[in-house]
C-alpha cells in the first residue's frame, strides 16, 4: 500500500518535471499532431520498402518524407537557436544565404566553359568547402555588422536577405547550371543501397557534432551569459563580439549543409524559389522550441523538434489536399494556438490556476 | 502624531500569506500604515520586505489575505502595477526601474497619459517645474541615461511624488546617493509627511531611520516581527530583533581577524603608476601589499569606481603602468587582469554582476570557467561541488544550485559574486560597493569575510559608501575628489573627521578641531 502511494508520487513528480521543463512545449506539439493523425487514419503512420524509378530500394511513408523534408529546417534550427540566443534577434538572409551556397557549389562543379557539362569539373568536396566559405562569409558580415556594430541583427541581416538571391544569380551569371552526374544527388536523395534518404543522415551528423560542442566546449554557457547580461560577461573575462561572431559563423555552416541538401535533391537551382522563406520557418521552429527571441537561456533539441513540427503540420496538411497556396493560412492557425500557449504570460495563468486548485484541494482535506 | 487611531490608518495588510517554488517569503504578514507617517519596513536579506512590497503594488499576487484602503470600504484587490497606482499607491524600487533611452519628462509621464494625446511642451514644463522644486540637477528634456544612478533615483522619486498617491513606497532609495543627496531626499519626505501622505521607508541605513522615520515594522523569515514607535525601540534592540539574536559588537571586527604576518607582509603585491583610463580620471599612483586592505574614498562620482575599473581593465587603459610584483604586466582587457590573480566584484550588481536567468551554480563557476577557457569545460559534477561548497561556505539562502539568481534577494546573489571570484582563487580582491542594498548581518559577514581572507594573505581594496564599514575594515585609504587622488591616510589619521576633511579638501590641521 504505502509502496504503491510511494510510486505514485514519483510518476507524478516525473510528469510535473517533463510539464514544466522548455522541451514540453514542442513534445505536447508533435503529439498532439500525431494523436490527431492517429485518430483519422492509422495508415498515415505506414512505412513501405519500394523500388524507386533507377530500381533502388527506398523507404517512403510519410514519416520518412517528414524526416527528409524537415532536415534543412532542423539543420537551420540549431545555429537560429545559437544567433538568438547570443544576438538577441534572428537572422532573416539564411534563405537567401542557401541560393548564395547553392549557387556556389553547383559553379565550381560545372566549371566555366558551360553550365551544362556531361561531368562534373571539380570534386564535390572542393564545391562544398567553396559553399561552405561562401556561406561562412556571409554570416561573419552579418556577425561583424552585429557583435561589432553594434546594429539590430533584423537590420542587420536584412541587408543579405534583399542583397542575397542576386548575388547567387550572378554567381552563375544568371544561367541555370544543371548537374549531369548522378553521384551529385546522393546528398539530397538516396545512396543506392541505401534504403533511408541521405537528408537524415546529415542531420544527425549536424546534431551529434552540436552535442559534442556543447559538451566538449563551453559554448553554451557562454552564448547563454552574453543573451543574458553582456556586460557581466565581459567583466567576467568573455569577449561578447567574438561569442556573437562565433554564432553567426556556426549559422552560416549550417546553411552551406542546408544549401548542398537543397541543391543536391533537384542537382540545379532556381535563384528565387529555393529555400524561400524558410528564415521564417526558422525562427518559428526556434520559438516553437520555448527559445525567448530576445535571447538568453536556449535549448537546441527544442528547435531541432519545433522544426520537425512544422514539417509534420505540413505533411499532415498536405496529405488532407490542402492546396498548396492554402497551406500557410493553416499553418498560421495551428501555429497561434501553439504560440499562444506557450507565451509566458499564459503559462502563468496556467500556473496558478493549478496552484489555487491544490490549495482548494489540500484545504478541503485539512478541514 | 503617533497614536494608532483607527480613523488615521490609510492603510491595512491582513494576514498576507506568499509563496515561491520552493520558499514561504511571507506567511501571515500584517501591517498598517497611517496618514502622514513615514514608516521604516525593516528586516534581512530574504525576510520579505521586497516581497510584500511587490504584493502591494500587483506585481506579485498573493495567495492569501487582504488588503484595506482608506475611502474602500471592502478590501481592495490589487493585481497589477496599474491597480496600485489607480488607488493611489506609488513606488520607487531598490533597483531603478526607468527607461534609460527615454527623457527625464517621459520618464516622469510614461503610461500616465489618458488617451493617444500627448502635449509635449506642456508635459516638458511641467517636468521642469516639478524638477526645479525639489531640487533635482536634471533637465526635462535630457536622455535619463546621461544622468548619474543618484540623479535618476531622484527622477523615479519625483514621477511618484507627481502621482498625487496616498501611500508612497520608497525601496531602498538612498542607497545610491550620498549625504548631501539623502538630506535632500528628507526633506522632501518630511514635507510629504505634513500634507499627509502615507510613507514606507524600506532601508539597511539605520541611521536614516532614526532620523526620519515615526513607526517600524520588523519582518524576519516572511514573518511578522512587531510594529513598534521609534521611541519604543532603541537601535539595539531593532537589530536583535532583525537578526533574532544579539549582534556582535561591530566595532570589534577589526580586532577579530589578526593581521597577515608573512615574512613578505609588507612588499607590495600591485602597483601602479600614472595609470588613466578613458572613464575621465587623472592618472593615479596606486599600490597595495600582500594581506592588507585598503579602500578608496570619496563622494559619489569622485572616481573611486574608475581607478579600480582601470586596474582591472574594465574601462580602456590609455596610459600609465600596472607592476604585479615589481614585473609590469600589460592589462587590456577583464581576462587579462583575472590571469593575473585579479578579482573585481563591480559596483552595479544587476547591470554587472549577475547574469540573471543563469542558475547559482552558473553564476558562481563562471569566472573559473573563463579563466581555464573555451575547450575544458568544467564538468556538470563538478560544477554542482563548488557550488555546493560555496553556498554553505557564504550561508547562500537559495532554494538550490540550480536556480535562477535573479530570484535570489541581493545580497545573497551578492554573496554569489563574492563566491564567484573566491572561486577563482585570486591574490587580488577588489570590491567595489558589495555591502550596498544589503543588510546588516550580511553586512557584518563580508566585512569579516574580507578580514579572514585578508589574515590569510589575499590583499583587498574595499570601497564603500559608508565611511564607517571603510574604517572597520581599511588599514589605509586612498581619498579621492573630482576624480583625482587627493591624498592617503593610515593609522592614527584613519578617523570619520580626517576622512571628510581630506575629502572635503580642508586644512589638515582643522581636523582635529
Amino acid at each position: 500500500m504505502q509502496k504503491t502511494e510511494k510510486k505514485k508520487l514519483t510518476v507524478k513528480d516525473i510528469l510535473k518535471n517533463i510539464v514544466s521543463r522548455q522541451i514540453f512545449i514542442p513534445i505536447a506539439a508533435l503529439l498532439a499532431l500525431v494523436l490527431f493523425n492517429l485518430i483519422m487514419d492509422p495508415g498515415f503512420f505506414a512505412v513501405t520498402l519500394k523500388t524507386n524509378s533507377a530500381g533502388n530500394p527506398v523507404f517512403t511513408g510519410n514519416l520518412i518524407t517528414i524526416l527528409d523534408y524537415g532536415s534543412e529546417l532542423a539543420i537551420l534550427a540549431i545555429g537560429m537557436t545559437l544567433v538568438t540566443a547570443a544576438a538577441g534577434g534572428q537572422d532573416i538572409s539564411v534563405g537567401a544565404g542557401i541560393a548564395i551556397s547553392g549557387s556556389v557549389i553547383l559553379r565550381v562543379l560545372c566549371g566555366s566553359t558551360t553550365p551544362w557539362p556531361d561531368k562534373m569539373q571539380a570534386p564535390i568536396i572542393v564545391a562544398f568547402l567553396a559553399g561552405c566559405l561562401a556561406a561562412v562569409l556571409c554570416g561573419a558580415f552579418n556577425g561583424v555588422l552585429v557583435a561589432y556594430f553594434k546594429i539590430q541583427p533584423m537590420v542587420a541581416t536584412l541587408i543579405l536577405y534583399t542583397a542575397g538571391r542576386s548575388i547567387a544569380a550572378w554567381v552563375n551569371l544568371n544561367q541555370l547550371p544543371i548537374v549531369n552526374d548522378k553521384s551529385f544527388g546522393y546528398f539530397g536523395n538516396i545512396i543506392p543501397g541505401i534504403p533511408i534518404p541521405t537528408p537524415i543522415f546529415i542531420t544527425a551528423a549536424c546534431l551529434i557534432i552540436i552535442a559534442l560542442l556543447m559538451k566538449f566546449t563551453t559554448l553554451g554557457l557562454y552564448t547563454q551569459s552574453v543573451g543574458i547580461n553582456e556586460s557581466s560577461s565581459r567583466l567576467n573575462g568573455l569577449n561578447p563580439i567574438l561569442i556573437k561572431f562565433l554564432a553567426f559563423v556556426i549559422l552560416g555552416l549550417c546553411v552551406a549543409v542546408a544549401g548542398l541538401i537543397k541543391v543536391s535533391r533537384l542537382s540545379t537551382i532556381n535563384y528565387s524559389v529555393i529555400a524561400k522563406d524558410i528564415e521564417m520557418d526558422a525562427i518559428l521552429a526556434v520559438a516553437l522550441g520555448g527559445n525567448v527571441l530576445s535571447g538568453g537561456k536556449f535549448n537546441i533539441a527544442a528547435s531541432v523538434l519545433g522544426a520537425y513540427v512544422i514539417q509534420f503540420l505540413t505533411t499532415t496538411l498536405y496529405k488532407y489536399d490542402v492546396r498548396s497556396d492554402a497551406l500557410p493560412a493553416y499553418k498560421a492557425i495551428v501555429v497561434i494556438v501553439l504560440v499562444v500557449l506557450s507565451a509566458p504570460t499564459v503559462r502563468r495563468y496556467l500556473n496558478g490556476f493549478k496552484k489555487k486548485l491544490t490549495l482548494r484541494l489540500s484545504g478541503k482535506e485539512v478541514g | 502624531m503617533n497614536a494608532l487611531v483607527k480613523e488615521n490608518v490609510v492603510l491595512e495588510m491582513k494576514n498576507i500569506h506568499m509563496g515561491f517554488p520552493g520558499v514561504k517569503a511571507l506567511q501571515g504578514v500584517d501591517f498598517s500604515l497611517c496618514e502622514g507617517e513615514i514608516h521604516a519596513l525593516m528586516g534581512e536579506n530574504g525576510a520579505g520586505k521586497s516581497t510584500l512590497i511587490k504584493v502591494l503594488t500587483g506585481v506579485y499576487e498573493k495567495d492569501d489575505g487582504e488588503i484595506f484602503l482608506k475611502g474602500y470600504d471592502k478590501a481592495v484587490s490589487i493585481r497589477s502595477p496599474q491597480d496600485a497606482q489607480k488607488v493611489g499607491i506609488s513606488t520607487v524600487y531598490q533597483e531603478i526601474t526607468l527607461c534609460p533611452n527615454l527623457s527625464v519628462a517621459e520618464n516622469m509621464y510614461i503610461g500616465r497619459t489618458a488617451g493617444l494625446g500627448q502635449n509635449w511642451k506642456k508635459m516638458n514644463s511641467d517636468a521642469e517645474k516639478l524638477l526645479r522644486s525639489l531640487d533635482v540637477p536634471a533637465t526635462a528634456t535630457q536622455q535619463l541615461s546621461s544622468c548619474s544612478i543618484a540623479v535618476q533615483q531622484m527622477v523615479a522619486i519625483a514621477r511618484a511624488v507627481d502621482m498625487d498617491c496616498k501611500v508612497l513606497i520608497l525601496d531602498e532609495p538612498t542607497s545610491s546617493l550620498d549625504d548631501q543627496e539623502v538630506q535632500k531626499l528628507f526633506v522632501l519626505m518630511r514635507n510629504l509627511r505634513e500634507r499627509g501622505v502615507g510613507i514606507i521607508f524600506v532601508t539597511h541605513f539605520l541611521d536614516q531611520v532614526y532620523e526620519v522615520c515615526d513607526r517600524i515594522t520588523v519582518l524576519r523569515d516572511g514573518k511578522l516581527v512587531g510594529a513598534f514607535d521609534i521611541k519604543d525601540l532603541p537601535r539595539v534592540q531593532l537589530v536583535a530583533k532583525m537578526l533574532g539574536k544579539d549582534l556582535d559588537d561591530m566595532s570589534d571586527i577589526k580586532s577579530e581577524g589578526a593581521a597577515y604576518e608573512g615574512k613578505d607582509a609588507h612588499t607590495a603585491v600591485l602597483e601602479t603608476e600614472q595609470l588613466v583610463s578613458d572613464a575621465g580620471i587623472k592618472p593615479f599612483d596606486f599600490h597595495i601589499n600582500k594581506g592588507e586592505v585598503n579602500g578608496f574614498t570619496g563622494l559619489l562620482g569622485s572616481g573611486r569606481s574608475e581607478c579600480v575599473r582601470a586596474i582591472f581593465g574594465a574601462d580602456r587603459v590609455v596610459g600609465g603602468t600596472v607592476k604585479k610584483n615589481g614585473k609590469v604586466i600589460k592589462i587590456a582587457k577583464p581576462l587579462d587582469a583575472m590571469k593575473n590573480g585579479i578579482a573585481y566584484l563591480p559596483e552595479d550588481r544587476k547591470l554587472d554582476g549577475i547574469v540573471g536567468d543563469l542558475s547559482v551554480r552558473d553564476n558562481i563557476i563562471l569566472a573559473l570557467q573563463t579563466l581555464k577557457g573555451f575547450f575544458k569545460p568544467i564538468s556538470k559534477a563538478q560544477a554542482y561541488k563548488f557550488a555546493d561548497e560555496y553556498i554553505k561556505l557564504l550561508d547562500i539562502k537559495t532554494a538550490s544550485a540550480d536556480t535562477p539568481i535573479k530570484s535570489l534577494s541581493g545580497g545573497n546573489q551578492q554573496k554569489v559574486i563574492l563566491a564567484r571570484w573566491l572561486l577563482t582563487h585570486p591574490e587580488y580582491l577588489i570590491l567595489d560597493e558589495p555591502t550596498r542594498g544589503i543588510d546588516v548581518g550580511t553586512k557584518v559577514d563580508i566585512q569579516k569575510l574580507v578580514l579572514k581572507l585578508a589574515s590569510e594573505g589575499m590583499s583587498v581594496t574595499f570601497i564603500s559608501s559608508e565611511t564607517d564599514e571603510m574604517l572597520r575594515t581599511c588599514s589605509r585609504l586612498v581619498v579621492m575628489r573630482d576624480r583625482k587622488v587627493v591624498g592617503e591616510l593610515s593609522g592614527e589619521q584613519l578617523t570619520q573627521n580626517m576622512i571628510m576633511n581630506t575629502i572635503a579638501g580642508g586644512n589638515r590641521d582643522d581636523a582635529e578641531n
